[in-house]
């Protein structure tokens, strides 16, 4: 008791300093940001402009893309962690290339296989008269691509770390494999996947090169606040950071409010 | 440490000795414009041969994205910019003092994938809302003067998509994802036979002035200077030239 107190009592300056300077490493350019912020006209910058709209679409497609994630995401993170597969280090390593690969080659990747002229797109062109660039579904595809390796990874973790007794435990009881799923696996890996889904979203959220280059760029049905940002930065760099302060602080609030949901809930 | 002086002294001796041998020392950097990236870097090779002990070093990006770098401080000697706007956003700052050259100018032409298949013939294709177009956003430089030759031939665009750059817009072309786009006649060659150029009447309505000028600061002012004359040598403009861009 007592030397457990001791260790809480005093922070050892060899992680507190470097912690801090980690803090600081990630919030400085925030700051400059705000700083920079052209403060005076921001009301008026917030009305003009297609913020809205941009802001509107960032938001719904990071959604979806999210909600795809979860639906393919999951059962993949279970079949990482739980499945009998031949070559699963090899499997596990592939589910990462979306994260090694710069996001506009990830854009002219999906190019070559979902677009007009591509492998599976021609077909869908052909035989449903699906084309999926240059529309909003587009996004949501380009943003699940970059954004499901960050949820596979968080939830895939989790299971490994779960105790696999409890799962043969509702077994032994007559639980089928669905029902164990459901009831016992889900809730035990539950914090890793709200960490895994709050990281998924924030990356789709933010997604760029592979939405752009996949999607195109037309306000109204592709054009995200990254997207928006950019272009702003070509011509006037004080509306790119009203644009990105936009973005920031609603992605921190939404993210803020949904912790402390969630994250109580689940305890 | 002593050593490491000597060293450091013999370095400094060395330099000034090639300093003194005529033409200039050393290295220039050239910041320059995403569309020169292969008429300059064959430009620099032939540089490079004719001015032994000169190395160029360049780095391409989109126009505004270099003049931001330059205004931020980057070390450069030359800047050859896309578009005249740019040039005086580094102006301003007096970033450079020199009153830029025209070097090169650029006309747009139609860009359609291998073989047509759109069927585009003109820039009346583009007002078509079956047809998949790109154009370039009207805040890059080749989205701009998409606009104005829109507006000069009275067609009233229904792109698909707003690319952020030039290249961007060629990419979707090449890859059979559009339809048309308009890009610059340097890009069309650039990208050898992966897509076909249309010239079209209005072009002349949008010609694209590249200048090209030493930065203030530059730290090998007489190599920048060497390098601008070079551009704008018989030699130079015969690359240019061979690379799509019209001549002043």
């Amino acid at each position: 008791m007592t030397t457990e107190r001791a260790t809480r009592g005093r922070l050892p300056v060899v992680l507190v300093l470097p912690a801090l300077l980690g803090l600081a490493f990630l919030l400085l350019p925030m700051v400059g940001l705000l700083v920079r912020a052209p403060w005076r006209t921001l009301p008026a910058r917030l009305v003009g402009a297609e913020v809205g709209e941009a802001l509107r679409l960032s938001l719904v497609c990071a959604s979806l893309a999210t909600v795809v994630c979860l639906v393919l995401g999951v059962p993949l993170a279970w079949l990482l962690a739980r499945g009998d597969l031949p070559g699963r280090g090899v499997l596990r390593a592939l589910v990462t290339v979306p994260l090694v690969l710069p996001p506009v080659v990830g854009g002219v990747a999906l190019l070559l296989v979902l677009g007009r002229r591509g492998l599976v797109g021609q077909h869908l062109d052909a035989w449903f008269g699906v084309s999926l660039p240059f529309t909003t579904a587009g996004v949501v595809v380009a943003e699940a691509f970059v954004a499901m390796p960050f949820l596979v990874i968080s939830v895939e973790g989790a299971l490994r770390a779960a105790d696999p007794r409890f799962e043969e435990a509702a077994a032994t009881l007559g639980a089928s494999r669905w029902l164990t799923f459901r009831r016992v696996t889900l809730p035990s890996v539950l914090p890793g996947l709200v960490a895994g889904t709050v990281l998924c979203w924030a990356r789709a959220l933010g997604e760029f090169g592979a939405t752009i280059t996949f999607a195109g760029n037309f306000p109204g049905e592709t054009t995200t606040m990254p997207l928006a940002v950019y272009l702003a930065l070509e011509t006037d760099p004080d509306a790119a950071i009203v644009l990105s302060i936009v973005l920031l602080v609603v992605s921190v609030g939404v993210l803020a409010g949904l912790r402390d949901r969630w994250i109580r809930g689940a305890t | 440490m002593r050593r490491l002086v000597a060293v450091v002294a013999a370095l400094v001796v060395a330099g000034c000795g090639t300093s003194d041998e005529g033409s200039a020392p050393g290295e220039v950097t050239v910041f320059a414009a995403a569309s020169l990236t292969e008429s300059f870097t064959s430009l620099g090779k032939d540089f490079e041969a004719a001015n032994p002990g000169i190395k160029v070093k360049f780095n391409f990006g989109g126009s505004s994205a270099l003049a931001q770098q330059l205004n931020q401080g980057a070390p450069a000697d030359v800047f050859a910019s896309a578009a005249p706007a740019n040039m005086e956003q580094v102006a301003d700052t007096g970033t450079i003092t020199a009153t830029p050259t025209t070097f090169a100018r650029n006309t747009l032409q139609i860009a359609v994938p291998k073989g047509n298949p759109g069927g585009v013939g003109g820039l009346a294709d583009f007002g078509k809302a079956e047809l998949k177009i790109a154009l370039c956003a009207e805040q890059v430089p080749c989205g701009a003067a998409a606009r104005k030759v829109l507006a000069a031939a009275g067609v009233t665009a229904v792109p698909d998509t707003l690319e952020q750059d030039v290249k961007a817009a060629l990419t979707k072309v090449s890859l059979g994802e559009v339809d048309a786009a308009l890009v610059y006649r340097t890009d069309v060659k650039a990208a050898g036979g992966k897509v076909e150029g249309k010239d079209f009447p209005e072009a002349g309505q949008a010609v694209n002035d590249y200048p090209i000028a030493p930065v203030a600061k530059a730290r090998n002012a007489a190599g920048a200077q060497a390098f601008i004359d070079f551009v704008r040598s018989e030699k130079g403009r015969a690359v240019l030239t061979e690379a799509g861009f019209v001549l002043p």
